[in-house]
């Protein structure tokens, strides 16, 4: 197996061309034996029933509590489809199934980019940041529910609006997306196309190997935690997650049973959201 | 980088005698393997060590593959045929003029004595960069060489470049998509045949190829139809010298005349882009219509619509726009 593909330019030296297609096949099976190591574990660990919320606490909270605005629905679903586009088109060729891709891959990476920037000014102002931020506490409890789930530990305290591994795959899904659209952009510069003047000489060729291979680092892990994303969402014990990415909120019973009412309040906001 | 080597690197040869053996050495080797026709293409590659395949499979001694043939209402070639033997062939030059033309105009008589009708038509583009070794889009790597602003451009495409710029080279390629000519593969599958036109792809489809064949196909015969046996045709080719050099433009075209009246038309160009350009509007607009100076005049400013010369190859515009009148003209 090879991580890079390397080439001799016309001047005799070797420079990186792009990441080795073997990353591809390691991010698919890393995608399918985490799943699989997730089955295992999950088939010996069940979750413990949630302690009951205090009887005043609970008689405050609505029935229906949003968990996704309409805004963070349209983003999350505009977002997947242009990755979806933009990873069929990008690997379907390196996997032997051939048709012209290139124009529908860097409209969909606009499409992303739309979308993102959507989403970084929709979360700035309409959303709280601090509920997708991890902290020193965040971590701790991160650390605590693995130690918990090797068995080591007690479980974690409840989280607030999202639990601490939702926000850290959050994360890692910002690094990839940020990673592709930077580099894809400075890669339409080198294809034919309506907005940029073609300069395939923009970069050095070493530098230009870095693109590729950042682009194609970011996709690869792109395409594992995609994997690991679907089949948390078809969970039977988190379906009420997905559903909640769908109709946008969440059962009063869900609420009390996921989330610490004291960490994320919701009988005034979900009123005002 | 091209470099020139005393010897051609080594590799295992097999020489089947039949279509089924060198198949099956087809399907069992598959992209390690190089199918070996006349040579032409293939021995620069392997001299200059850019390509290096680990199994050869000279076909020349597959008596299946040669030969021109009647089939049903027209022809069959055999894709080993050579390409002295189209252009003399007493059937093709009565009948499918064009194609002996095209024929009898690619490189040198030493050559065409050599070189297969199925090597010509799948031979690889002569884009210096890509043939020199340079690790371009069509070689592997992330760039094109032949379109930027100071690469040297002349011969390249100025239809359908996507990444790519290179163009088809072959001559014979044309005059057989003029004659519906259908291409019969040999694959894994099983035996499919394909229209001539769609036998071609350009980088949008696969950067590394131009055609459809797969590491373990073969294409096996050619056949052409009876339908445009002994129309009226039109080949012509322009290049830099009038021997042993690849085409800047060629035209080749197939016309039934009613009358004074175009019945039917196809006019294919070679060598302006990466598959031979079938000119579909201009065969549409000339359907119905007198073959006058004004017709032929329209349809060379439409045959030309949507090109985009690079740096150094906007002459390739008139002189596409000047060969479609022609062809039309002298039809």
């Amino acid at each position: 197996m090879s991580f890079f593909q390397w080439a001799q330019n016309p001047w005799g030296q070797e420079i990186l061309v792009r990441i080795s297609w073997d990353l591809f096949w390691l991010a698919l099976a890393g995608g399918v034996l985490f799943v699989i190591g997730h089955l295992v574990w999950r088939s010996k660990h069940k979750e413990a029933p949630a302690a009951e919320a205090p009887p005043e606490k609970a008689a405050a909270i609505p029935e229906r509590i949003v968990r996704h605005t309409f805004g963070s629905r349209f983003f999350h679903w505009s977002m997947s489809a242009a990755v979806f586009v933009l990873l069929v088109t990008g690997f379907f060729p390196v996997l032997g199934i051939q048709f012209d891709w290139i124009t529908i891959h860097w409209v969909a990476g606009l499409v992303l980019i739309g979308t993102v920037v959507f989403h970084i000014i929709h979360a700035s102002f309409w959303l709280r940041l601090r509920d997708i931020w991890i902290g020193a506490a965040g971590w701790k409890e991160f650390r605590q529910g693995l130690a918990n789930s090797l068995g080591s530990a007690p479980p974690p305290p409840k989280p607030g609006k999202y639990p601490v591994e939702q926000r850290l795959f959050h994360h890692m899904v910002s690094l990839a997306s940020f990673g592709v659209i930077l580099t894809g952009l400075l890669m339409m510069v080198r294809v034919s196309n309506p907005l940029f003047t073609r300069n395939p000489y923009l970069l050095q060729d070493s530098t230009w190997g870095w693109v590729y291979v950042l682009h194609g680092l970011s996709s690869v892990g792109l395409v594992t935690m995609i994997i690991a994303h679907v089949y948390f969402a078809i969970l039977p014990e988190k379906r009420w997650m997905t559903m909640s990415m769908i109709a946008g909120w969440i059962t009063k019973k869900d609420y009390l049973a996921h989330h610490d009412p004291d960490r994320w309040v919701v009988t005034e906001e979900a009123k005002n959201r | 980088m091209a470099v020139i080597h005393d010897t051609i690197e080594a590799f295992e040869l097999f020489q089947p005698a039949s279509l089924e053996d060198a198949l099956v050495l087809r399907r069992r080797y598959g992209k390690v393997s190089w199918a070996y026709a006349g040579g032409l293409d293939s021995l620069d590659w392997f001299k200059d060590r850019i390509k290096r395949p680990e199994v050869v499979i000279d076909l020349g001694g597959v008596a299946e593959l040669k030969g021109v043939r009647e089939s049903g209402d027209g022809i069959e070639i055999g894709a080993l045929t050579t390409l002295t033997e189209i252009a003399s062939s007493d059937e093709i030059r009565s009948k499918y003029s064009v194609l002996s033309e095209a024929a009898s105009q690619v490189a040198t008589p030493q050559i065409r004595n050599q070189s297969s009708i199925g090597g010509n038509l799948s031979q690889d583009t002569r884009c210096w960069y890509y043939r020199g070794g340079w690790p371009c889009y069509r070689a592997g790597g992330n760039i094109c060489y032949a379109d930027t602003p100071t690469s040297v451009n002349r011969e390249h495409a100025i239809f359908e470049a996507k990444r790519c710029v290179a163009v088809n080279p072959s001559d014979t390629a044309p005059a057989l998509i003029a004659l519906d000519a259908k291409f019969v593969i040999h694959g894994p599958s099983g035996e499919r045949v394909v229209d001539a036109e769609d036998y071609f792809i350009t980088p949008a489809t696969d950067i590394q190829r131009m055609t459809i064949l797969g590491p373990s196909d073969l294409l096996t015969a050619i056949r052409i139809p009876g339908t445009w046996a002994g129309a009226r045709f039109h080949f012509e080719k322009v290049r830099d010298r009038q021997a042993w050099d690849f085409a800047l433009v060629n035209v080749a075209s197939a016309m039934k005349l009613s009358g004074d009246t175009i019945e039917d038309v196809r006019i294919v160009v070679n060598a302006v882009g990466p598959r031979p350009l079938r000119l579909r509007d201009v065969e549409r607009q000339l359907k119905g219509q007198t073959a006058t100076a004004d017709v032929a005049e329209a349809a060379g400013e439409l045959a030309i619509l949507g090109a985009r010369p690079l740096q150094h190859n906007a002459y390739k515009i008139p002189l596409m726009r000047n060969l479609v009148r022609r062809a039309i003209r002298a039809s």
